[in-house]
This record gives C-alpha cells, structure tokens and sequence, in this order.
C-alpha cells in the first residue's frame, strides 16, 4: 500500500493551497481529485475577481488555477485527477481510479479498461477539500434534460465549450446566478429572465447591472412554478410569489425556454467528511451541515483537517486562504514546520478577517466564528 | 452547438478528433473531452430512461455528483458522462433503467 | 417600497448622485471624466491601484465605496477595464457640438467596429438613442476587456451604459 505524508482530498483552490503548503515543508504530498482536469471551480470562472491584490483582485479565476497548478507541480506535489475517494477508515483512502480513453499515466490506461481500478493511501494527514455542492429545486418537470444546475451550465460553457441552449432561465439572482447569466450570453446564448423568489436580488449590484444593461429582466419575487416538454424542456411556468412565499396562480406567465438554470445556492460538499466520521453542525449561513473544525482547520477525527467550500460556503480567496492554513497546520502536525510558520498563521488570519468583512459578509463571519468557537472544545489540538 | 469563438476564451484550438459510436450512429467527439459534452455538441441531450417509468434524464450537476449523466459505456452502465474522456472507438448507448437489462 | 439597485438591478439616479464615485454636474461640464457606479461595500479595490493620478480612493479597509476626486482625474480612462463589476465608465459631455461621448467595457462578441451605427442602451437594457462607435480598444494590458466608446446626443449620455448587442 502506498504510504504519503500528505493527502489532499480536492485540487481545487484550497486543496492545492494546502499541498502546496506541505510539500514545501517538506512533506510528501499527493492531491486527489475525481474530475479530468484539476483546479476545482476556477477552471470555468472566466470573470475578474474582485478583492485585494494579493488576492488576484482583476485576474480570471481560470488564469489563478493555472497559477496554482504550476506552482503545485513546482512544489513537488502529485496531483492524481480521475481518482475519486469514496472511503477514509483509519488515515486510509481508498480511491477509485476511473477510466477514460486516452488517459495520461496516472489514470488507468485505455478505452479496453471496463472497470475503474481500485487504490489505497495511507496518509498519515488528511486535509479534506472537496468543495460545495448545488442545491437543487425539484418542481413538475424539473428532472427532464435542460434542467440543470447553474454551475452545469458553466462546466458546459466554459470548459466543455458548448451550448447548454439557447433560451436560458435562470432561476436565483444571487452571484452565481447573475455572473452564470453573464457568462452564457458572452457564449451566445439567450437569458430571458432571471427570477429570483425574494424580494430582492442578493448578488451584487454591478453583477446584476452588466446583465440588465444586457437587456436581461431580472424578476425578483417570482419562481418558477413547473416545466414542460417532450423529450426536453420546451416551455417555463413562472409565477410571482406573495410575502409568504405562496405562488399567486393569476399572475402565472409561460416562457419560451429550452434551459432552466438552477442556481438556489451551495451547501457543503461533506458527504466524504460524514464517511470519514466528523462531527457536523448545522448552520445556515454556511451553506448547511458542516464539519466543525477549530481555528487550525482540523475536523473533530484525529489526522483530518479540511479547507474551502467543505468548511462553509464562501470564495475562492476564503478558500485559497484556509487551504494554506491546513497545509501549515497539517505539516507541522507531522513535525515539518517551520520558523516563522506562527507569523504566516496570523498573516493569514488577519487577510481571512479582512475578506469576511463588510455588510455581505458579517452573519458569514458570525457563523464561522461560532463554528470555531465549537470546534476549540471539540477538536483536537493538534 | 459548439462555441467556437468566445470573447474571453478565444477561439477553439484545433483538436485531435476521435470517433465514438453513440447508439450506433459516428459521432467525433474532440480528444480528451467528457463524453457529456461530445454528445451535447452533437444535440443529444436524453443519456438514459428512468427504470419505472421511463422518462428522459440528461445532465443536471456536470460535474460528477448526481449521476443523472450515466450512460452505458463499452458496455459498462452507470458510466459517468459527465467527467469520463472519449477514447477512440468507444461505444456510448443510451442506458435503460439499471442498465442490466432487467427490463 | 423604495426602489432599491437589489430589487431592480440598476442604480436610481438618486442612489448615483449620491455615489462618492459619481462626479458633479460641473465636473462633467468641463471635458472627460469617470463615473464610478459602485455603491455596494464589497471588498475590492482594483480602480485605486489602476489611476496612475491617484484620483480614486478607496483606502482601508478595501470595503470602503470608491471615492472620485475629480479634480485629479483626467479622463484617460485607463480604470475602466480593470474594475471586475464593470462598473466605470467614461463620460465627455462638451466632445463635440451636441454629442457627448461614452466609454463603457464591453466583454462580448461580435466587437463593434469603429464608425458602425448602433442603438445604445441605458441601465436597464432599453435602447434610447442611436450612436456612432467612435472607438474600440482592446490592448494587453485590458486583459480582454475591450473598451467601447460612442457619440450620442448629449441629453442621453449620463443614461447610456451600452449598446444593443447585435446576433453573432
């Protein structure tokens, strides 16, 4: 069985911050990640980031993976894509390797290989980053094909480089919904509305004025009430909803449309983290159930820290952030730290307090805070 | 349909093409992509029927996690079109319930 | 119920004179100037890094709005493609006898070309007026964020923010 230091679960922002983090350190490190291509979601954020510069404020997300991946590789860490981990029982992973046609090494080889190939690390830290997950929204017709989540349509659009449809819904004005809805007429598709249930939209302004100078409406106090179609989604009900969230039937309105977009937010993607034994705590303004975790990342099982999205739904900076504070925590945990690693802890503590500041984001940095506060009684110091 | 030409990714490299079979029919999909999106490019959007009653599915969360996306590949169900690589020669089929033939 | 930019998605006039980014009436009287329509505190601060005349300010902590001294800028423009929300443009009311002229990103394909003909747009999308495009710049150091500048009649240019997008 193959024995590393260091394993990361996700090479998306975060986990490639804490690989990276280790192997400088000193630590053999090996990332994980089940997707053909690493880098998590940057890889379809083509917008400019918004931020400091030091947190690649006015760089596309998809240049800030390149940057990570090359400074990962550099660093020495192992970034094994294709290879999914669906078990963690005492600091082993196990791994499904998947196939697909022509594969580099790491992957298993060619289109005869029938089954996936099974794997086993031992890792003696594990530093889980697996990211968010999309809510879904389920209404009459919403399983036929062109519904899907907003982040499908910007996999398809982005990377995949093609047209999820061409008269889009986009049901959700937070900003995922708004800079999808941006994204997808840059690709040449058509938004006919954004709608979005509350009151008001909760993306940010400028998101919302790109697409509505764009000519996009954007329906506040609608929802989407049933979908239709034969094979596919050919037409979208929507209707506005009163102050207690109910449907008003008379102002139902049909919409031509071959996509509907789901983008109702993200919740924590912990289904590995449950597996491996943390212990959750339900917080809303975290996406959902998470893994409690103390300042230093670490989870309530011994040898598993965590980082980004998994420890609360937030951005990429927030992410890159506590993956480079995993990565300290977990090498020094093994011994490998370094002089001066207590400066760069509280650099990067003061840099995480100043991205959670601001009117959008004070219940996220109280849920974080609470969060903390449970994870110092319940788990391990080190 | 492709994007051929987009304002911030530019334009479409030229790719190595590979031939699958998609329920028989040739389609040639761009080497190293998802199968997903070879399919969608070619304007299929159905990749299964439910087992009990029979309805499409296609692709929902596109990265790996619902499976909605799976597909019979080289024979193997509940393939993964979503994050799974075309390879030359390799046959995609509509997969039917379970994929097992149990209808 | 107010009319706020979240439930519209555009900013009031009210809410854009009251902008710190926003520049006066003077101000715009008197030749090219920004208008920075940023009123959300989010932490960002590309724009004051951009202006080579320090005439934006943001300051710490980088939640602040975006504040415009106008007297400093000179409307070169050179902030318009690095703020991320594409929320600068430029305005030169007195550009020529009648026609103002306005500057705006524009991220989409097809670009326009110099002299076309266009409708451009206000906030919300609705054409308002027709316009010639004056110029289209799209060097490096934009990172892909060509921007567009049009004539128009001069009432219409502290409305227009774009242009109808033609079919690719």
């Amino acid at each position: 069985m193959r024995k590393v230091d260091l394993s990361i679960v996700g090479a998306g922002p975060a986990g490639l911050a804490a690989a990276i983090k280790g192997a400088k350190r000193g630590c053999n490190t090996v990332a994980l990640d089940m997707n053909p291509r690493p880098g998590g979601q940057l890889i379809k954020q083509i917008h400019k980031f918004f931020g400091s510069r030091e947190h690649h404020a006015g760089t596309r997300g998809t240049e800030i993976a390149d940057t990570l991946l090359h400074e990962a590789e550099s660093s020495g860490v192992e970034v094994m894509i294709g290879a999914e981990v669906y078990a963690i029982h005492d600091n082993t992973l196990e791994i499904a390797q998947m196939f697909g046609g022509d594969s580099p090494p790491s992957l298993s080889g060619g289109a005869t290989t029938s089954q996936s190939r099974p794997l086993s690390i031992e890792a003696r830290q594990i530093v889980l980053a697996t990211g968010g997950a999309e809510n879904a929204l389920n209404f009459p017709g919403w399983t036929l094909p062109g519904v899907m989540g907003a982040g499908a349509a910007q996999t398809m659009s982005n990377v995949w480089r093609v047209l999820p449809g061409e008269r889009i819904l986009m049901v959700g004005a937070g900003n995922v919904g708004l800079i999808v809805s941006y994204q997808l007429l840059q690709a040449g598709a058509e938004i006919v509305a954004v709608i979005e249930a509350a009151p008001r939209t909760g993306g940010y302004g400028v998101h919302a004025a790109k697409i509505r100078r764009a000519g996009v409406p954007i329906l506040t106090s609608h929802t989407v009430v049933r979908a239709s179609g034969k094979s596919r989604v050919e037409q979208a009900v929507i209707a506005k909803v009163d102050a207690s969230w109910r449907t008003v039937p008379e102002s139902e309105e049909k919409l031509d449309v071959d996509t509907i977009c789901i983008a109702v937010g993200l919740r924590p993607n912990a289904r590995l983290a449950s597996l491996a034994g943390c212990k959750f705590d339900y917080s809303p303004s975290l996406g959902g159930w998470v893994p409690i975790h103390n300042s230093r990342m670490h989870t309530t099982v011994p040898g598993i820290y965590l980082a980004g999205d998994l420890s609360g739904v937030e951005e990429a900076s927030t992410a890159l952030e506590e993956g480079r504070l995993a990565g300290i925590c977990a090498a020094s945990s093994l011994g490998k730290g370094r002089v001066g690693d207590s400066k760069e802890i509280e650099a990067i503590e003061e840099r995480l307090l100043s991205l959670r500041s601001g009117p959008f984001c004070q219940r996220l940095q109280d849920a974080k805070q609470k969060l903390i506060e449970i994870g110092e009684a319940q788990c391990p110091k080190e | 349909m492709r994007v051929v030409n987009h304002p911030i990714l530019g334009d479409l490299s030229p790719a190595r093409m590979v031939k699958i079979h998609v329920d028989g029919k040739e389609i040639y999909a761009r080497e190293g992509e998802p199968i997903a999106a070879a399919i969608a490019a070619a304007g299929i959007t159905i990749h299964r029927y439910t087992a009990k009653r029979d309805e499409p599915r296609g692709v929902f969360c596109g990265i790996g996690q619902c499976t909605d996306c799976v597909m019979v590949v080289n024979g193997v169900p509940n393939v993964r079109t979503c994050i799974t690589s075309v390879a030359e020669g390799m046959t995609v089929e509509t997969q039917h319930g379970a994929g097992r033939g149990e209808r | 119920m107010s009319q706020r930019v979240n439930s519209r998605g555009y900013l009031s006039q009210q809410e854009l004179h009251s902008a710190p980014g926003y520049p006066s009436h003077e101000r715009l009287e008197k030749g090219p100037v920004v208008a920075i329509e940023c009123i959300e505190e989010i932490p960002c601060n590309p724009c004051e890094q951009a202006c080579p005349q320090h005439a934006i300010i943001i300051g710490k902590p980088i939640t602040n709005l975006p504040h415009l001294d106008e007297d400093k800028c000179i409307g070169c423009g050179l902030c318009i493609p690095q703020c991320p929300g594409q929320a600068i443009f430029l305005i030169d009311l007195p550009y020529l006898q009648g026609a103002a002229s306005v500057a705006f990103p524009y991220e989409y394909l097809p670009l326009p070309k110099e002299g076309q003909k266009v409708r451009a747009v206000n906030r919300a999308g609705e054409p308002v007026c027709s316009g010639t495009v004056i110029k289209v710049q799209n060097p490096k150091r934009n990172k892909q964020t060509p921007v567009v500048t049009v004539a128009v009649p001069r009432k219409y240019a502290t409305e227009v923010r774009g242009i109808l997008r033609s079919r690719r």
